[in-house]
């Protein structure tokens, strides 16, 4: 029951998201019936299509997951941009270092080095945060600037394509990689690489960190109490830490996908970093808010928000609207699943309360309406 | 008749919290509620003022039926209320937490420093010393303890509801209370009152109602009765309210503190040069009035404050007063803090959860890297009966347990690692007589057994009823060290007042 009641409330949010979104469409002069097919049609219509949104969720799965095991330790991670920008540059330069190596070595390796450039970035951030009181929000995103520049100075100096020097063009973006760190793909012909695999299991990896060992259950507790996970001996600055610097690590490995698992198999940019990320530094954080913060749900919470990134093109080739619309819907959905988190904790009491007095009493669940200010201070 | 409670009943989820509750209240008189830990006390006080709603039953003021749907309406017919867990927001000050939710005559604003006089007024007629200007985090708990007090005095309650006010008072502020609440009877306030401590309830209460499992099992009044019989009416069985403590010869010193110093929250220094031993098989109990610097005390031992440079804190010779808690929990300590909703234990936890927060990662409930969950669930299962927890289930959040059934979960967490040396900080503060007495058998047994118990509390008789040697600690230094068969009542109380010739 609870279960689905927490699947259920996201889904009512995109309903209301999407009913926005239709008056939006109707506003600009086209019909949101059509607008809803060629989105959907766009997203899952067809084996490549789906392999599309795959790719384009994949980034999101594991930036989510990465979010929240980040909130759970009530550390708030802003900075998934940097953070796959870190491990896409150290992936690079490591397949740049070593490109002769075996296939069935260097994928692994490519990937490991987009971990720990991701757990650089995260951990930067953690540190700062744990022992020095430095705001982590403020500090991710000045680390997102910063990752931005260096990945610019890189791309347009050390790691630049000779050919593009030689050309004059000078467009920012690296020599092709080698094929041996290339992800291979899963059905040939297609587009669907082994960066998906890798994001779906580093999502349950996360889920079972978080619920089954003990680094998890220490991340939570100092997620819920500092004091009380101190007093009982678990390090918190040292778990600050740990929690911002895994949620990087996930980012960094998204970022290492990007680059090995992208057609020109090399890093590009257009000078900004969303035209490396495709923003999904950004994304994820709706992906895992919208998965209630759950590595699991993250899963279909991305490939839903994958579906829209990539059925918005069609949208705008079919209609002739902006493709701001999909960015539009996105940002409906954070509000009302942000806002809708509050109605789904309250619906889970009641319904808890009513389920089990089903079993014992009979009797009606306690009311609702206990002043909810006074409670939380009572906590407090 | 002030205030009558009808037949109230109130359920949730898996507990007849309240079944059918009966109560009375007259003008001017002190109407006590007593009842072990989850027998609902806390609800019924709950439904009065508001915050829940009864499943059954009726509350008539003066006669006139009367339906409160929230704190704000109940204050506006004059009831008050002054809460067992705090109701402060911390970051705001004294003041600013009595304007809190006040109606205020010039609109949208308070005038803050009407409000400050007003509570100078009051905490000067009431002998309640506090600063209006101090944010409530600064303060020691006795002394929140006094503006939740404040705050109903503020609001002018006819009728007060005080829910184990004494719970963190020390003796002499105990009394003072009473001289308060008296003052306050006498101009014809009903008072409801709540406490675990049978001598206080036998020296304040005009009426008694005892609750046992939600329903009422007796009535009487102080002069009907005794302590005996009142704890025997509460529990269902006769109680020890004296513990045995067999003669033990101490063994070697297994905590030593020398030269200890410790900056209070203020900045200034809390605990002065103080040194101390403990040995095992041995208790020694600190007496003080609070804000002497034991807090500070336990937490340095503890780890979780920074001991001044020069301080030695032994453990086992090793010196931990630079080591972290981790650490020196490795080394053996165990550590019962007096706060216990905020470092005790993780309210968002369940049951089991919490009684495996200090040795989760032990091979014991471990199997490689993950969690033993078969494992926890037998310790969870295994402790909640042994101390007799009461709790619908393990893998209820903690939050939901009554304060006394907190506290149980702590030690048993705590007394289960056995520990080597332990530091125990208000073991029974609002735990009720009968979990009191197993709780000071379950440091006996533990003592017994060789562990080397530092106890902090500021209940004497229990400091007196536990502890082989006492030690009184005054501005942050131990004045005397008295060995049990020597200790007297008033000659300590004498000392922590600061009081030392003759
Ligand atoms: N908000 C709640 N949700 C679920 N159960 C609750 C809630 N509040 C109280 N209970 C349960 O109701 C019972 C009565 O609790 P209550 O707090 O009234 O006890 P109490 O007599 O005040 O105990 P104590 O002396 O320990 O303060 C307990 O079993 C408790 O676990
Ligand atoms: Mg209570």
């Amino acid at each position: 029951m609870k279960k689905l009641l927490g699947a259920s409330i996201p889904l009512l949010a995109a309903l209301v998201a999407f009913f926005f979104g239709a008056i939006m469409l109707v506003a600009l002069g086209a019909s949101p019936w059509e607008g809803l097919t060629s989105l959907a049609s766009g997203a899952f219509g067809s084996g490549d299509r789906i392999a599309a949104t795959l790719v384009k969720a994949t980034p999101l799965i594991l930036v989510g997951a990465g979010i929240s095991i980040a909130f759970r330790t009530s550390v708030v991670n802003i900075g998934g941009e940097g953070q796959i920008v870190a491990g896409a540059l150290l992936s690079t330069m490591v397949a740049l270092a070593i490109p002769d190596v075996p296939r069935i070595l260097l994928v692994p390796i490519v990937m490991v080095a987009g971990l720990v450039g991701g757990a650089i970035a995260g951990a930067i951030p953690g540190a700062l945060k744990a022992y020095a009181s430095v705001n982590e929000i403020l500090s991710t995103i000045m680390l997102n600037i910063i990752m931005l520049q260096f990945m610019n100075f890189l791309l347009r100096g050390p790691l630049i394509d000779p050919l593009e020097v030689e050309a004059g063009t000078r467009i920012p973006q690296t020599a092709r990689l080698s094929d041996n760190a290339a992800l291979p793909t899963l059905v040939s012909g297609s587009r669907l690489h082994l960066g998906v695999v890798i994001a779906l299991l580093a999502a349950v990896a996360a889920w079972a960190m978080l619920w089954r060992t003990p680094l998890g259950f220490r991340l939570r507790a100092v997620g819920h109490s500092p004091a009380a996970a101190r007093s009982a001996g678990i390090k918190v600055e040292r778990h600050i830490t740990y929690a911002l610097a895994i949620s990087g690590s996930l980012g960094g490995l998204a970022g290492a996908i990007l680059v090995f698992g992208s057609e020109s198999q090399r890093m590009v940019t257009d000078g900004s970093t969303a035209g490396f990320t495709g923003s999904a530094g950004f994304n994820g954080i709706v992906t895992a808010l919208f998965g209630g913060l759950h590595p699991l749900w993250t899963i279909p919470s991305a490939v839903l928000f994958g579906g829209l990134l990539t059925g918005a093109t069609n949208l705008q080739r079919a209609l002739q609207v902006p493709a701001a619309l999909a960015v539009a819907l996105n940002g409906i959905v954070v509000i009302f699943v942000v806002s809708s988190n509050r109605v789904r904790s309250r619906l889970e009491e009641l319904l808890q309360a009513r389920s089990e007095f089903k079993n014992s009493s009979g009797g009606d669940g306690p009311s609702a309406d206990v002043d909810s200010l006074i409670e939380e201070v009572e906590h407090a | 008749m002030l205030l009558e409670m009808k037949g109230i009943t109130k359920r949730f989820p898996g507990v007849l919290a309240n079944d059918g509750i009966d109560l009375e209240v007259e003008e001017g008189q002190v109407h006590t509620l007593l009842g072990e830990n989850g027998a609902g006390k806390s609800t019924l006080m709950k439904i009065l003022f508001g915050l829940y709603q009864q499943d059954e039953g009726e509350v008539l003021l003066r006669g006139k039926p009367l339906s409160i749907g929230s704190p704000s309406e109940a204050i506006d017919v004059g009831i008050g209320m002054v809460h067992q867990h705090f109701m402060l927001v911390p970051t705001l000050t004294v003041a600013e937490n009595v304007a809190l939710g006040l109606k205020s005559g010039r609109g949208a604003l308070t005038d803050l420093d009407a409000v400050s006089k007003r509570i100078n007024e009051i905490s000067e007629a009431h002998g309640l010393s506090v600063d209006p200007s101090v944010e409530v985090w600064r303060m020691a708990v006795g002394e929140r303890q006094r503006v939740e007090i404040i705050k109903a005095l503020y609001r002018d309650a006819t009728l007060l509801v005080l829910d184990e006010p004494t719970a963190v008072l020390t003796p002499q502020e105990v009394d003072d209370l009473f001289v308060i609440l008296r003052r306050m009877t006498d101009e014809g306030r009903g008072l409801i009152f709540i406490s675990h401590k049978l001598h206080e309830v036998m020296a304040l209460s005009d009426e008694i109602t005892v609750l046992r499992n939600g329903a009422v099992t007796g009535h009487t009044r102080p002069s009907e009765t005794s302590r005996e019989q009142l704890a025997e009416m509460m529990v269902g069985r006769s109680v020890k309210l004296v513990p045995d403590r067999p003669h033990v010869t101490a063994g070697e010193p297994r905590l030593v503190i020398k030269n200890l110093e410790v900056k209070g929250d203020r900045g200034t220094m809390a605990v002065e040069g103080l040194n101390l031993d403990v040995c095992g098989g041995e208790i020694v109990g600190i007496a003080g009035v609070s804000g002497n610097g034991q807090k500070e005390l336990a937490e340095a031992v503890a780890g979780l404050r920074r001991a001044e440079g020069s301080s030695h804190i032994m453990l086992n010779d090793v010196d931990v007063a630079q080591l972290d808690t981790r650490k020196r929990r490795d080394l053996g300590l165990g550590y019962v803090s007096e706060e216990r909703m905020t470092d005790g234990a993780i309210g968002e936890f369940s049951v089991s959860e919490n009684l495996i927060l200090v040795d989760h990662g032990s091979e014991k409930f471990t199997k490689g890297k993950f969690l033993d969950f078969k494992a926890i669930r037998e310790q969870g299962e295994t402790l909640v009966k042994k101390f007799a927890v009461k709790t619908p289930s393990i893998d209820t959040p903690v939050s939901s347990l009554s304060g006394g059934n907190i506290q149980k979960v702590i030690l048993a967490r705590e007394l289960t690692a056995k520990p080597s040396v332990m530091v125990v900080a208000q073991p029974t503060r609002g735990v009720d007589i009968g979990s009191a007495e197993y709780i000071h058998s379950q440091l006996i047994a533990q003592r017994d057994v060789g562990t080397a118990t530092l106890l902090i509390s500021e209940d004497l008789d229990e400091v007196i009823g536990l502890s082989d040697r006492i030690a009184v600690m005054f501005e942050g230094e131990i004045v005397a060290i008295i060995p049990s068969e020597e200790a007297e009542r008033d000659k300590i109380g004498l000392l922590m007042a600061g009081v030392f010739d003759s």
